[in-house]
């Protein structure tokens, strides 16, 4: 939607400051809010890119833009925890461990990627490097809002910092010729010596009784590391093998680092240790077993095995290994495996909202949030059904409708090239 | 002594294995003709793909084959039959080109069979001297519904081999083998170029090298058929499939993505005067017009296919462009270097169907369309007298996300029960 919104800025700015303004509401539509059940003909009620009320028979002020979308289905906007897209990009090949490398610093916002997650109802995107490191750096959450700088796109915490996570990985990916490990036990040894470095780095850095000038110089790959061990960002931790994720969780307790799993495709091996620890995680949707070793036990069950543990669980696209405007289909798919209808939808909103610590802004449709809603014109687990709209903060960013939209939701000539996007802009002579 | 725990982690454990349990199990105790091959199906909806579906069906099979089918009331079921039912009955789903069997899951160099990197082309390569009817994936296929499959050497070379069409069953290549040589397939454009300072290096070589060995297989095959018998050529196994090629008997599968080479596979065709079927054919969309006008078939990328490179402007729309041009075509599960190894046809037409094609016409890309391209609809592709027993289950409309597979029949036989 990147084309049209600048399109209307050119022409039409002092409406969109209008439609900034006045409330909108979305009536008549079967809303699922995730929290607090799904309301029949409710409304939606949107001011100032936030929620002001959902439920039915919510007066609409005056003034008020309304939207008439009887016979739809609103939903919170979609909450990827593990995306590849914007050719991103982290640690590069001179070392295993690179914690001061950030994804920011790489991410191209005109990527076709991101248009095709908009039209796949994402609205939030964990973006990350590889998981051919064993750390491959800081990861950024991202607003999937039309935007021309990933500052634009970056969520921010409180104190204006832009929020992201850690990525590592264990297993085969990051096994490689030195100075890379060569085995499992020397990945485990490699992180433990970094994380012990940090606590005595962090430790020193912060430490009152030591004056300034005797701290520790500073070092861009520890603070990364104190930002983990303080718990400000979470680890966001690629594995598979059953013996891999016990690792992850046992690195963990030994730092005390907040983690979630991702991929976790033996998941359903150590269920319960997964639940005793309390880690969250976040799994992907593939159609068949192997490709990889660490790949061959992976079941469609994984999901309904760990709600049934009582893990907290989350879908995510790991974009481009599964295609962002397909995202539904992951949890759906987990559904036909035994999965509960309400956990997966949690599993593509609130629950990847809590892994990225944004569950008070995003994740459900309730008053006080975030006001980012898919539209559908069918139940979001039915192949059939399509995202019609996807709105950010207020701001409408996919209209099936728009010709370029369409081509970006279900491809064709220049949907994968990214570079037709600045094409247009260079048309519309905005750049 | 067993705590309350660990007996429930053991059940979990035990149900997560039957599953993987069922496709290994299966793949060896479905030895060809040796189990009973008669039982009857009744369902719901039943689509046979040989006129409007049947509300309330019976699917008769006796010794393998059907004996009859039609509506309850008027199709009894034999007495002594095992009585299958379901909510929606379809034909055994045909994945229209796969390389399943040859492409193994585990993904390492000892199961990965499918290309063959010594020669840019090699069409003496036999599918059936590879295919390993026990691999894993060719169960998981069977577990959703894939009871036939166009499998052997795939694409990253000019010409990687022949093909060959299965049943998913059996123990050994004998048991599941339909034919032994289906087609011989060539891959035009960057997926089979070859490494720097070696050929083909550019499209326009690939074509030059491919046009170079059908004109020597041309003189070859004039030689062994009018020369007298002393002065026949030796016999030469390259030359022998091309020639087979150039006979009309054996088609050339040309997997082309981009439209320039789609229009170079019909360059050939045309030149030639070979049966060409399209495979892949991701901007299909760009040349539908000298498609049909060469009456050439297209075996569709998958419709999850990545979109990159080639692909990069693939669409979901592709299937209902080709249907509403009247250009046959089929949908496959494709080539995967990667997650997942094999994509499996029936999602793989669940999102045709959700993107413009029509349910019928996305069932017909999986069953009777890909029979008839493949050459095998006398004996599959749609339920009909005469026809093989090769039936699927579902609990609901196919292509739905939560509907399950809840039986696969080969020739009579259940080869699945499980709910997938």
């Amino acid at each position: 939607m990147r084309i049209a919104a600048w399109a209307t800025a050119a022409v039409l700015l002092p409406a969109t400051l209008v439609a900034q303004e006045n409330p909108h509401a979305f009536t008549g539509a079967r809303i699922l809010t995730i929290t607090g059940g799904e309301i029949e003909n409710g409304t939606l009620l949107v001011h100032r890119g936030k929620i002001a009320a959902v439920g039915s028979g919510i007066a609409i002020p005056p003034g008020a833009i309304v939207h008439d979308v009887a016979g739809r289905i609103l939903m919170p906007g979609l909450v990827d925890t593990h995306s590849h897209v914007g050719q991103v990009a982290g640690a590069d090949g001179s070392a295993p461990i690179q914690p001061e490398v950030r994804a920011l610093d790489s991410i191209n916002v005109r990527h076709a990627g991101i248009q095709k997650a908009q039209a796949g109802g994402i609205t939030t995107a964990n973006v990350m490097p590889g998981s051919g490191h064993l750390l491959s750096g800081q990861t950024v959450y991202l607003k999937l809002r039309d935007g021309s700088t990933v500052e634009e796109l970056a969520i921010r915490l409180p104190d204006g910092a832009i929020a992201g996570g850690m990525k590592m990985a264990n297993g085969t990916n990051s096994r490689k010729d030195p100075p890379f490990p060569g085995s499992r036990g020397k990945s485990a040894a490699l992180v433990r010596e970094q994380y012990v470095k940090a606590q005595e780095y962090c430790g020193k850095r912060n430490d009152p009784k030591i004056a300034a000038d005797k701290r520790p110089a500073r070092d861009l790959a520890m603070e990364g590391l104190c930002e983990v061990l303080s718990g400000r960002r979470v680890v966001h931790h690629h594995t598979h093998r059953h013996d891999d994720i016990v690792t992850v969780l046992r690195l963990a307790e030994e730092f005390g680092f907040r983690v979630v799993l991702h991929h976790v495709s033996e998941g359903w091996k150590v269920a319960e240790e997964i639940a005793r620890a309390k880690v969250p995680a976040s799994i992907i949707q593939i159609d068949s077993p192997g490709g990889k070793l660490e790949a061959v036990d992976l079941m469609f069950e994984t999901g309904a095995t760990l709600e049934k543990a009582g893990v907290l669980l989350a879908y995510h696209t790991d974009d481009p290994i599964t295609d962002s405007r397909l995202f539904l289909r992951s949890a759906a798919i987990g559904v036909r495996a035994g999965l509960s209808r309400q956990t997966a939808l949690a599993a593509l909103t609130l629950n990847g909202a809590r892994m990225l610590d944004l569950e008070p802004r995003i994740g459900s449709l309730e008053a006080g949030k975030d006001a980012d809603f898919i539209v559908l014109d069918g139940d979001p687990l039915s192949v059939y059904t399509k995202v019609l709209e996807t709105w950010v903060e207020g701001e409408k960013v996919f209209d099936r409708t728009d010709p370029l939209d369409h081509l970006f939701a279900v491809g064709g000539y220049g949907a994968g090239h990214d570079s037709i996007a600045n094409e247009e802009l260079e048309m519309e002579g905005s750049r | 002594m067993t705590t309350g725990k660990q007996t429930k982690r053991a059940f979990t454990l035990v149900a997560a294995l039957a599953t993987f349990a069922t496709l290994a199990v299966t793949a060896v105790a479905t030895p060809g003709a040796a189990r009973a091959q008669s039982l009857a199906i009744r369902a719901g909806t039943v689509h046979t793909m040989a006129g409007p579906p049947i509300a309330d069906g019976v699917i008769v099979i006796r010794d393998g084959r059907i004996e009859s089918i039609g509506p309850s009331a008027s199709t009894p079921v034999p007495a002594g039959f095992r009585l299958l039912t379901a909510t929606v009955a379809t034909p055994g789903l045909v994945d229209a080109h796969s390389v399943v069997g040859l492409a193994g899951y585990l993904n390492q160099p000892h199961d990965q069979d499918q290309l063959e990197r010594s020669a840019p082309m090699q069409p003496q390569l036999r599918a059936i001297d590879a295919y390993n009817a026990q691999e894993p994936l060719v169960g998981w296929l069977r577990s959703f519904g894939v009871t036939t499959i166009h499998t052997g050497h795939g694409p990253g070379a000019l010409v990687s081999g022949q093909t060959m069409i299965a049943k998913t069953r059996g123990s050994t290549v004998d048991e599941a083998v339909v034919q032994p040589l289906a087609m011989i397939a060539s891959n035009l454009g960057p997926s089979a170029l070859a490494e720097k300072e070696k050929s083909p290096g550019t499209r326009a070589k690939q074509m030059s090298l491919l046009r170079s060995a059908l004109i020597r297989a041309d003189e070859y095959r004039k030689k062994v058929t009018a020369a007298g018998a002393a002065e026949k050529p030796p016999r030469d196994l390259e030359l022998e499939a091309l020639a087979s090629v150039l006979d009309g008997k054996t088609p050339l599968l040309v997997t082309v993505n981009r439209a320039q080479d789609i229009l170079s596979a019909l360059r050939l065709a045309a030149e030639f005067r070979i049966r060409v079927v399209l495979d892949g054919a991701a901007e299909a969309y760009l040349v539908l017009d000298e498609i049909r006008a060469a009456g050439v078939p297209v075996i569709l990328h998958p419709s999850m296919a990545r979109a990159f490179d080639e692909r990069e402007n693939l669409s979901f729309e592709t299937a209902s462009r080709l249907e509403a041009a009247g250009i046959p075509f089929a949908l496959q599960s494709g080539y995967e270097s990667y997650v997942p190894k094999t994509r499996v046809v029936l999602f793989e037409a669940g999102i045709a169907a959700a993107n413009g094609l029509e349910f019928a016409d996305a069932l017909a890309a999986i069953t009777l369309d890909a029979a008839k391209i493949l050459g095998v609809a006398d004996r599959v592709g749609s339920l009909e007298r005469g026809k093989d027993g090769d039936v699927v289950l579902f609990d609901g409309d196919p292509f739905e996300y939560a509907t399950h597979v809840t039986g696969v029949v080969i020739e009579g036989v259940v080869v699945s029960e499980a709910s997938r």
